[in-house]
């Protein structure tokens, strides 16, 4: 993977396989540390899943025997000297947390998280997503529940001119931050 | 700024151009498959050229969508077409330009990109 908002949509590919109605996603800063997290109430793991998935050779899938999601996403993060870790409750959910020393000669880029947002949004909408991003005590909130109210019950999210709303709102978030 | 009453005024305008309703069981469907495999592969600006293309040419019916491991992570980014009255259609080793040309020829023209499918690919 070439940037981190790719691991991010990797992730919460899983979450939306979980049948997770609701998926946070947050980035925050603090000096040179990220954090990011994936969190949902989808159908979660048993203890036991939760210490297989880290390994490569542990899938749920039936099509081929490995998995390499969160391995790399590790994998990713502990080559910056960061932390990685899961909880997850079977039938609650699943917290991903994965911390970088940004300023680590191995840093993957975040990328293009914006777009990996979008996307999530406009591409299942029947999902909700919350997408918190945070720079030195300074950030936003996107809650796809708030623009639903907005919208009622007969504009799904996946309307273009919707999704070209959000993308120049996450623009303007960025541009006011810097 | 991007405000709340500017997308009040998007619902609105949506409400007044409501076509096909986006949940109707006829409408075709550009599914892209986003698990590792194809997102290490180059999915997801697939993805985004597939619905970009569709809202540019306001294709209504066609509903853009994302799945899971779709089990042939060789041939990935994997794109598979679910229409009505053709069933499916697998297209593999995708990119942004030939999604484009997904969408003219396949989605608006209704006629096959035979050399992008994975009876043509995949021998």
């Amino acid at each position: 993977m070439r940037e981190l908002s790719l691991n991010a949509m990797d992730v919460a590919q899983n979450s939306i396989t979980a049948k997770a109605t609701l998926i946070r996603i947050s980035e925050k800063w603090e000096g040179n540390s990220l954090v990011i997290t994936i969190e949902d109430n989808g159908s979660g793991m048993t203890k036991e899943q939760v210490q297989s998935v880290t390994n490569p050779f542990y899938t749920t899938r039936t099509t081929r025997d490995v998995g390499l999601g969160i391995p790399l996403f590790k994998m990713a993060c502990e080559q910056t000297g960061g932390d990685f870790s899961i909880t997850s409750e079977k039938g609650a959910g699943t917290l991903v947390t994965a911390r970088f020393a940004a300023d680590h000669i191995d840093m993957t880029p975040v990328g293009d998280m914006d777009e990996t947002i979008l996307l999530l949004i406009t591409c299942n909408p029947d999902i909700d997503f919350v997408y918190e991003k945070e720079r030195d005590g300074r950030g936003f909130i996107l809650d796809t529940r708030e623009l639903r109210e907005v919208l009622g019950g007969d504009v799904p999210l996946s309307n273009p001119d919707v999704a070209d709303w959000i993308r120049g709102y996450l623009k303007e978030q960025m541009e006011n931050r810097e | 700024m991007k405000s709340l009453e500017e997308l009040k005024a998007l619902r609105d305008k949506a409400r007044e151009n409501m076509g096909i309703r986006e949940d109707q069981p006829d409408a075709t469907r550009v599914v892209v498959g986003m698990a590792t495999c194809g997102i290490a592969a180059g999915a997801r600006p697939v993805l985004t050229a597939f619905v970009q293309e569709v809202a540019k040419e306001k294709l209504e019916g066609v509903i853009v969508g994302q799945t899971g491991c779709i089990g042939i992570c060789q041939y990935e980014p994997v794109v598979e077409i679910h229409e009505k009255d053709r069933g499916k259609t697998t297209y593999i080793n995708m990119t942004p330009e030939k999604a484009v040309k997904i969408v003219h020829q396949h989605l608006m023209s209704g006629e096959i990109v035979n050399e992008y499918t994975i009876g043509t690919i995949g021998k």
